[in-house]
């Protein structure tokens, strides 16, 4: 009996119940069971043994440890009215076994609602993991092989062939074609891959075939890394929750007291009938039951973070959730998050040959992403083979200097030239080149610059819209640059920035963002390893792309992807879960704090009582409005999306 | 008369409720069972765990076995919102969790409600 599910329980009392309920509907119209109070004796005491048991074990085995649950009051609430009535009956007094059956009925079918849905909103994060490739092509010892995924080590050459699944991540070794990773980053459009490019597990291959190089297996993979987050996040514990725990715990014994009160004051001091006095208390005790409460701030979070998931945004715990709330402004890093983060040089002034030749041996050992753009143009133009400078040295936040052929020569940025030469010709070049928004190397020999290279990172394509999102939610957005004004103010001025910082050094970052808190909560927005330490000051850290490992650690939201919008949705998102727990918790409180009073009989004097059977579907519904409720969340309609989806 | 007696009942009956939940009562506490560089404990559900706390040592790997015994559908997931775990509890079933021991500390765990508690201090 102990293995009755609960399903089957409440089957069992919905059997013995309804010949009851049909009579209470019929009663007027002068229906009477056949066996009269006998029978619904029966009918009661089957539903109470069988289906209402476990109740009263689990209220038993709780009371001995001083503890209390909503089972508690569940069973002394049916006990109460089923002892009654049998008293009632023997001595000829009108009966309320109905009342006992309806409720055992009742909580149990929101029970099984409720078990249902709270299974639906955690196994959706679980299903991810189903996505993973079965098994993989691996080429060992020139022999194309299929094994399980579970064999496959780091290192291993994967063939995978058009619309199959990649089993693990890795970089593209050979071959070509278009992959989708909706799956993992959200992204709708498939995205075009080649040989040195990364793959990603479970993502599906659409026409070409390649073979890869696998890097990372198992529980290192990009999605079980996703899954373990957001499992992390859907069981963390939101602050605002700190208030339920604080209720459910003297919740019970409160409404026990409650009830108790409500009988001795309408017995002894009003003088109403026992059987009367004895409704209200039972009444009491079964809408009081604190389950919504409990349930309002948990399945939100784990329906929430799950959603958010799917759109590439990883939300790392409730907390966070909160802190989005208040935030008041998005400061931005400028390189890689507002911008596409890989420049590209566009203009060389003075000897392009020397100039060149200079910059690409200086930058060789450094992966400054201007210094990519420099090494990459120094490549074209077939000079990539030079020797690298010797007593090599890096001023941070300038540039960096080397000698070559027995000279100092240098190349950085216009810092440099507080203690360098420069001609009038070269800094009028230097001025028009950065009003077009281009950042300026400056290269030279000893104390004198000799030419200048112009880089440019432009806008992405969503930035704009991005930011313009982010100032429709009221969010006033500031960028952070090491650049200088001129190239700042231009970027900024594409994209509809309100407030350009220049001329930051990575570790000045923090600071600013410190600076900035005491106007108000501040969500920064980064990619790089120099980001770190402002994502964690920040009230709330947005890590952007494919970001380091560093980057994932210290931010409080990860976007999955590398479009600037996801910030103004993961914003979005958190808002519309966050206002959810408050609509959950308003609801909760609300069938409590308006069901007591009316259960206690407040309104009896205008003839309006809840009766026992009202206060069980009442309970059962309030438990259902609230996982409901957070269900509900998958389908709200997100306007950052909807406008982007128009877009594409 | 009878009033009386009701009142005087009723009276003793919120005493005894305020007393029995909210007085000061012994909370069943345990050490773990070391042995091969492996800590392991059994604990109860059934209308709540026993034991309710559990002292760990720090470093060694941990196990918590969950039985629960109890029908009650509050009970059927034991969640610990700082280790990311949030497991299902198969009425009858042994389910073994393991804890990460490396931080000391006291971590609380709950039922899928959040309405029974239990805690682990890492020391």
């Amino acid at each position: 009996m102990q293995k009755l599910t609960t399903s089957r329980r409440f089957i069992i009392a919905l059997i013995f119940s309804v010949p009851m309920l049909v009579k209470m509907v019929l009663m007027p119209f002068g229906f009477h069971l056949p066996g009269g109070v006998i029978t619904e004796f029966g009918l009661t005491t089957i539903v109470m043994a069988v289906s209402a048991a476990p109740f009263l074990k689990s209220s038993w085995s709780s009371f001995k440890k001083h503890h209390s649950n909503m089972d508690t009051l569940v069973a002394i609430g049916t006990m109460t009215a089923y002892l009654y009535s049998i008293y009632a009956m023997i001595v000829g007094q009108p009966v309320f076994f109905e009342g006992a059956a309806l409720v055992v009925t009742f909580i149990l079918l929101g029970q099984v609602f409720e078990e249902r849905m709270r299974k639906n909103a955690s196994s959706a994060v679980e299903k991810l993991l189903d996505l993973q490739a079965k098994d993989a092509i691996v080429i060992r010892d020139g022999q194309e092989v299929t094994i399980p995924l579970d064999q496959v080590v780091t290192g291993d050459l994967i063939k995978v062939l058009p619309g199959q699944k990649i089993a693990v991540d890795g970089t593209i070794v050979d071959g070509q074609s278009t992959v989708d990773e909706s799956m993992v980053t959200g992204e709708s459009m498939p995205v075009e891959k080649k040989a040195g490019d990364a793959v990603i597990g479970a993502t599906i291959n659409t026409n070409g075939s390649f073979v890869f190089k696998a890097g990372k297996i198992g529980e290192e993979t990009m999605l079980s890394q996703i899954v373990e987050m957001v499992k992390k996040a859907q069981t963390s514990r939101a602050p605002i929750q700190n208030l339920t725990d604080r209720v459910s715990g003297i919740f019970v014994p409160i409404v026990l007291i409650l009830a108790i009160a409500t009988f001795l004051i309408w017995y002894v001091f009003l003088g109403s009938a026992l059987s009367t006095v004895l409704v209200f208390a039972i009444s009491i005790l079964v809408i009081a039951c604190p389950c919504a409460l409990g349930l309002a701030t948990p399945t939100a979070l784990m329906v929430g973070t799950g959603l958010s998931a799917k759109h590439g945004i990883l939300i790392k715990n409730g907390e966070v959730l909160e802190a989005v709330n208040q935030v008041k402004m998005v400061i931005l890093d400028k390189t890689g998050t507002i911008t596409v983060g890989q420049p590209v040089v566009t203009d060389v002034i003075g000897p392009e040959k020397k100039i060149m030749t200079l910059a690409g041996q200086l930058e060789k050992n450094s992966e400054h992403p201007l210094a990519i753009a420099v090494l990459d143009y120094a490549e074209k133009l077939g000079l990539n083979n030079q020797e690298s400078a010797k007593n090599f040295a890096a001023i941070e936040g300038q540039g960096v200097t080397g000698e070559l052929n027995g000279q100092t020569a240098f190349v950085g940025n216009t810092r440099l030239l507080a203690e360098r030469q420069i001609d009038p010709d070269l800094q009028k070049k230097m001025q028009e080149l950065q009003a077009e928004a281009k950042t300026v190397v400056l290269v030279g020999e000893a104390d004198q610059v000799i030419g200048l290279v112009a880089i440019q990172d432009a806008p992405k394509a969503s930035s704009k819209k991005a930011i313009a999102d982010l100032k429709a939610r009221g969010l006033k957005t500031v960028m952070l640059t090491g650049d200088n004004q001129l190239v700042a103010e231009a970027i900024a001025d594409q994209v509809g920035i309100d407030q350009v910082i220049t001329e930051v050094m990575p570790n000045d970052k923090a600071d600013h963002v410190q600076a900035f808190q005491q106007e108000g909560a501040v969500a920064f927005v980064g990619d790089g390893i120099n980001d770190a330490p402002a994502l964690s000051t920040a009230n709330v850290g947005i890590a952007m792309g494919s970001g380091t490992d560093v980057v994932i650690e210290s931010g409080d939201i990860i976007l999955v992807k590398n479009d600037l919008q996801d910030v103004a949705t993961a914003i979005e998102l958190s808002a519309k879960i966050f206002n959810r727990i408050k609509l959950n918790l308003f609801w909760a409180f609300i069938y409590n704090v308006l069901g007591i009073p009316v259960a206690a009989g407040l309104f009896y004097g205008i003839g309006f009582i809840l009766s026992p059977e009202l206060a069980g579907l009442a309970m059962a519904f309030s438990s259902l409005s609230v996982v409901t409720s957070s269900l509900l969340l998958n389908k709200t309609r997100l306007k950052t999306l909807a406008a982007k989806k128009s877009m594409a | 008369m009878d009033k009386i007696l009701v009142m005087v009942a009723g009276l003793a009956a919120i005493a005894f409720i305020i007393w029995w939940f909210f007085g000061q009562h012994k909370v069943e506490s345990a050490e773990v069972t070391l042995d091969d560089n492996q800590q392991m404990i059994d604990i109860q559900v059934d209308g709540g765990y026993s034991p309710e706390h559990i002292v760990l040592k720090q470093g060694v790997p941990a196990t918590l076995n969950f039985t629960r015994t109890d029908p009650s559908g509050c009970l059927d997931h034991v969640v610990f919102a700082d280790f990311g775990i949030n497991q299902e509890l198969p009425q009858g079933q042994k389910v073994s969790l393991k804890i990460n021991t490396d931080q000391p500390g006291q971590y609380q765990w709950a039922c899928g409600m959040d309405m029974f508690h239990g805690q682990v201090t890492v020391e």
